[in-house]
């Protein structure tokens, strides 16, 4: 379970790395490497140079605009779970981020490595989709932003072109009161969910969002996510709907997003 | 009955809570010998970090080898091709020459060899079976030129299934053999007069999952030749050093006094550890054609893939019983996927030869039937993973009493008390002639049953909603430290005898036992030392235990099947015991008094109020020996000596092992609520260490129960290839488990101590199918098989509510 050899190129920039990065089709980046580095060690990856980007000051930055903030893409599921990077939700953010694997894999683990390794159980891919977040991509023709549930098209496939990278999330600031539900079934602490749900009503900003991850590919926003918050439709019925041809048993997402709903009601509960 | 030493207060065990035993006298020292909760001695050494395993041992001009494996099941190899400009660097089986493969045959009748062949030459039997090796400076750049080698394979149809290969038309695993089978043991007594007019009769089709063992250090050697003293050297991580010399020199040609194997601090074992190698023969032979150190470290992907496996059952099993809950008779046939050879030194039949003999458990019965086949399979070969096969029969029993209680609308625990060998019939000689040494096992159900607060648990089960509560019991025995007449009786290529230890005095007054099993976890350096204080008085920081090592050594068949405590705990008793005589003697010289009258503790030999050091003693024999006796023993302060238990039937422990669940109906998880073992050790040399046992074991067991599945699709593919994939249990699936203990003395050993390095690893499969089941019954489900995975129970559910809609 040794690498097969490789090139290591420690960018020194962002736009080091996008150089390098696009001089070489056959590289990789790397920033946590926690997804990458047991598919290199089991050969199933085989660049011919690594890209590493962890740390890199661009990818760190933090940007309010008001109604919004961008986050680096580079800060580490540790960082977000202790507060060390800003989290522009109700702490949904942080939650999020502690409940990623286990805590070696946070500690290296980035926001945005997850995001473009695009593993469809991801946490970050079904949570970035259900707040409806954006994600700014990089190339060597400038930034675009994509909406987080239009990034995957694909198991471990995603819209970033060979020249570009994740940067930023932009994630909207929720209202005061708005709620939050995610509920992800996984068989143990630390796997990968085997069907998720988030659920975030805000109607206040008019945003009432239900998605469904852990889907084989790209996560799914359900059509009627006010009737669904609202109780007017039934997510049994959603569900099924919405997966079909999809997902041969369907049960667990209804579970997932039966319970990612009774979350969002016991937050406000709480408050 | 052996003679039992004098002991002090508190170290007095006796059927009850050993664990709650006084701490001794207030102005004597703590207790430190047989019974005391002495601190392990090894912790200091494994908790720093300072351990020593064959991952740390680095040799001036060492190589790193590494494998080129079988990419499938099964096949015709054509021809293998090394990677141009590395003819010196890999190697086919054409360049290992006169090796011998492994082979490790039942003396059974009816048995059917295998040879493994180191490197293969002309036919691949399972995923990972070795095809070339190739050496480098590091594990990648052999990795690297490995899997640059060439090769041309014609696949077979596979045998993945063992309830098919035997099938007509199955391809034949082994030239000249006439069916996919290594062997077929059945033992029948009883069975059709003890049926006739059963009130309950339930049948059951049960199976087990094929497992990896996963100890945290995987295998792995370093092989060195020794040209000055014309040896090889082979560090392993082997819980059997001396029989993988004598497995080693067999293969290579070599005497055994040309071989030294030296066994380190090993990463546990479960029964991983207790096989010879095709890689350490390989690493061997290239270390003798190259004369340079080889290293192999298996990785985890090789542990997973290509390493050996266990528990594999298949049991299509019968259970019969009269109204009153009296259990009548069994009648089973159980299949044992072995896997493509039979590996050394247990064979491929110990188990599926063990699952017979021991299928009855703890139970009394009129009549018995089993079949049990050891099946080959295009697999790994298999190994006794902790346990045995106890695991797998104690599911498939306590499954079976379950179903016979539901039938006859009984609670469990009141048809296993009522079948359970009642304490009066003790000792007691069981339908397959198993000799039950002593316990109490009504008992250890009784507390178990209490403990758990069973009935306050059902009252309080609620019976709608999506969690659902059960609770589940399981009650086993475990025989350990049997020896002779019943290995031989299973045929095993290696049959254990008298157990032996050496006990030295050292110059200034310490301690050297040295033994031929290994410490890989157990404790033995503190147990040892325990033992040697209860029997010579000496301070266990002073006692040294040498093991692992050939040359330091006496023989043994190492550690495995729960001996450790029984036989070399009681080969070191007897080894002090006739140093202690010695000694007596010569501190009778010293304080000018009788022999006789002369006692030993604490580090002294006293008589009357006059006393001299066990170091005045040794300096005396070894530098004053103008100051010796004229009859002074002349063989000096170093024993050895043999030990064997008065009958070598074994010891049996037991226990029970009480469960509350709570399963989501609509995600099939299943939780651990509570968790209690009632067990029973006989004497315990330790406490501490027996809870970690079990606790360690139990862990095993819930990973058995819940998660661990190799699984392999239809053409032989392992499915799992990483942890990701083969689930282990973590800290948060484990409950806190409570252990009470029981402790009824062992008339057969030397302090009344009971094997017990197993037991935790039985029960919970059984006892939390058996709480499923009972959370699942007014749903009209039940799981038959392990693991019990969150598909297996939605699964379940579904098949019971299409039935129940149909």
């Amino acid at each position: 379970m040794k690498p097969a050899p490789f090139a290591y190129r420690p960018a020194t920039s962002l736009a080091d790395a996008q150089r390098a990065l696009a001089a070489d089709a056959d590289a990789k980046l790397s920033a946590g490497n926690q997804s990458l580095g047991p598919m290199l060690n089991l050969r199933l990856a085989r660049p011919g140079a690594l890209i590493d980007i962890a740390g890199l000051a661009e990818l760190r930055a933090v940007t309010d605009s008001g109604g919004a903030v961008r986050i680096g893409a580079g800060f580490t599921h540790a960082e977000i779970e202790d507060g060390e990077a800003p989290d522009p939700t109700l702490g949904w953010l942080r939650a999020a981020a502690g409940a990623i694997a286990h805590r070696a894999v946070r500690n290296r683990g980035t926001l945005g490595g997850s995001l473009a390794h695009a593993d469809p159980a991801a946490d970050w891919v079904i949570v970035m989709a259900g707040l409806g977040a954006n994600l700014v991509l990089a190339g060597t023709n400038g930034e675009r932003v994509v909406p987080a549930d239009a990034f995957v098209t694909g198991p471990f496939e995603t819209v970033l072109r060979a020249d570009e990278m994740i940067v930023a999330v932009e994630i909207a600031k929720p209202s005061p009161g708005a709620r939050w539900g995610y509920w992800k079934y996984t068989r143990q602490v630390g796997e990968f969910a085997k069907a998720s749900a988030t659920v975030l009503d805000d109607p206040a900003a008019g945003r009432q969002r239900c998605a469904l991850g852990a889907l084989g590919g790209a996560p799914v926003v359900l059509a009627d996510g006010a009737g669904l918050i609202e109780g007017r439709v039934d997510p049994d019925g959603a569900v099924r709907a919405a997966l079909a041809g999809r997902v041969a048993d369907p049960q667990l997402h209804v579970v997932a997003l039966r319970r990612a709903l009774a979350a969002a009601k016991q937050a406000e509960a709480a408050q | 009955m052996p003679v039992r030493p004098p002991q002090r207060e508190g170290d007095v065990l006796s059927a009850s809570d050993a664990a709650d035993a006084p701490a001794g006298h207030p102005h004597s020292p703590p207790p430190r010998g047989v019974g005391a909760r002495l601190p392990r001695k090894e912790d200091d050494r494994f908790l720093a970090g300072k351990g020593r395993y064959v991952g740390d041992i680095r040799l001036a001009g060492m190589v790193e080898l590494a494998f080129l494996r079988s990419p499938v099941a099964h096949g015709i190899l054509r021809a293998a091709h090394k990677p141009v400009g590395a003819q010196d660097a890999v190697f086919l089986a054409e360049d290992l020459a006169g090796v011998h493969g492994i082979r490790a045959d039942s003396g059974l009748p009816g048995f059917q060899s295998s040879v493994q062949p180191i490197l293969a030459s002309d036919r691949v039997r399972h995923v990972g079976e070795l095809i070339a090796a190739a050496i480098a400076d590091t594990r990648a750049a052999a990795e690297d030129l490995a899997e640059a080698v060439a090769i041309d394979i014609d696949p077979l149809p596979a045998l993945h299934d063992m309830t098919r290969a035997r099938d007509a038309g199955a391809p034949i695993l082994h030239e000249g053999w006439t069916e996919n089978a290594f062997l077929e043991t059945r033992i029948e007594t009883g069975l059709e007069a003890a049926i006739e007019g059963a009130a309950a009769v339930v049948k059951r089709t049960y199976r087990t999952a094929r497992q990896c063992m996963a100890p945290i250090e995987g295998r792995g050697c370093v092989a060195v030749w020794d040209g000055n003293l014309e040896m090889l050297i082979l560090y392993s991580a082997t819980q059997m050093p001396h029989i993988v010399r004598s497995g080693l020199a067999e293969c290579l040609g070599l005497e055994e006094g040309q071989v030294r194997v030296v066994a380190p601090d090993v990463g546990g074992g479960f029964g991983y550890k207790g096989i010879l190698l095709a890689e350490e023969v390989c690493a061997s032979a290239l270390a003798l054609k190259l004369g340079r150190p080889v290293r192999w470290l298996e990785d985890r992907r090789e542990h997973l893939v290509a390493g050996a496996n266990c528990r594999e059952h298949a049991y299509e099993i019968t259970g019969y019983a009269a109204a009153d809950g009296e259990l009548l008779a069994v009648d089973c046939a159980a299949l044992v996927d072995s896997g493509a050879y039979s590996a050394y030194p247990f064979s491929a039949c110990l188990e599926a030869a063990q699952v017979t003999s021991i299928l009855p458990g703890p139970y009394t019965m009129r009549g018995y039937r089993c079949s049990a086949v050891s099946v080959a399979t295009n697999k790994p070969p298999i190994l006794p993973y902790r346990g045995v096969a106890r695991t797998g029969v104690c599911f498939a029993m306590e499954l079976v009493m379950d179903a016979l209680a539901a039938e006859l609308g009984l609670p469990p625990e009141a048809i296993r008390a009522r079948n359970l060998v009642p304490p009066e019939a003790m000792p007691f000689t069981n339908i397959t002639n198993k000799y039950f040494d002593s316990g109490d096992y009504p008992q250890a159900l009784r507390r178990a049953v209490e403990a758990l607060d069973l009935d306050s648990l059902r009252a309080a089960a609620p019976k709608e909603g999506p969690k659902r509560r059960g609770v589940g019991l399981a009650i086993f025995c475990e025989q350990g430290a049997h020896g002779t007449s019943v290995y031989h009786g299973w045929g095993i290529p290696m049959v254990p005898g008298f157990e032996q230890a050496t006990a030295r005095l050292t110059p200034d007054g310490g301690l050297e036992l040295r033994v031929g099993v290994h410490s890989h976890g157990q404790g033995l350096e503190t147990t040892l030392a325990q033992i040697a204080h209860e029997t010579l008085g000496i301070d266990p920081a002073r006692v040294k235990l040498v093991h692992g090592d050939t040359a330091l050594t006496p023989y043994s068949t190492g550690t495995w099947g729960s001996r450790c405590g029984v036989m070399a705990g009681g080969a070191v008793a007897a080894a002090c015991t006739t140093l202690a005589e010695r000694v007596k003697r010569i501190a009778a010289h010293l304080l000018q008094a009788d022999p006789a009258d002369v006692e030993i503790g604490d580090g002294l030999a006293r008589a009357g109020s006059a006393s001299v050091r066990l170091a005045d003693v040794a300096y005396t024999f070894y530098r004053a020996p103008q100051n010796l006796p004229a009859d002074v023993d002349r063989r000096g302060l170093e024993a050895s000596e043999g030990y064997r238990t008065v009958k070598d039937t074994g010891t049996f422990s037991y226990a029970c092992h009480a469960v509350s669940v709570e399963v989501d109906i609509e995600t099939g998880d299943i939780a651990l609520l509570d968790y209690v073992i009632v067990e029973d050790a006989g004497t315990m040399i330790n406490p501490m260490i027996v809870d970690g046992q079990v606790y360690g074991g139990a862990v095993q067991g819930i990973g058995t129960a819940l998660f661990e599945e190799m699984r392999y699709d239809g053409a032989g593919q392992p499915l799992a290839s990483t942890l990701a994939d083969y689930h282990l249990p973590v800290a948060a699936d484990i409950p806190p488990i409570r252990i009470i203990h029981m402790a009824t003395p062992s008339p057969l050993s030397r302090f009344g101590q009971k094997g017990i390095g197993e037991s935790g690893a039985i029960g919970p499969p059984a006892a939390i199918a058996n709480a499923v089941n009972d959370a699942l019954r007014p749903l009209g489900a039940r799981v038959a098989s392990l693991p019990m995975t969150p598909e297996a129970v939605r699964a379940a559910l579904a098949a019971a509510g299409a039935e129940a809609g149909a």
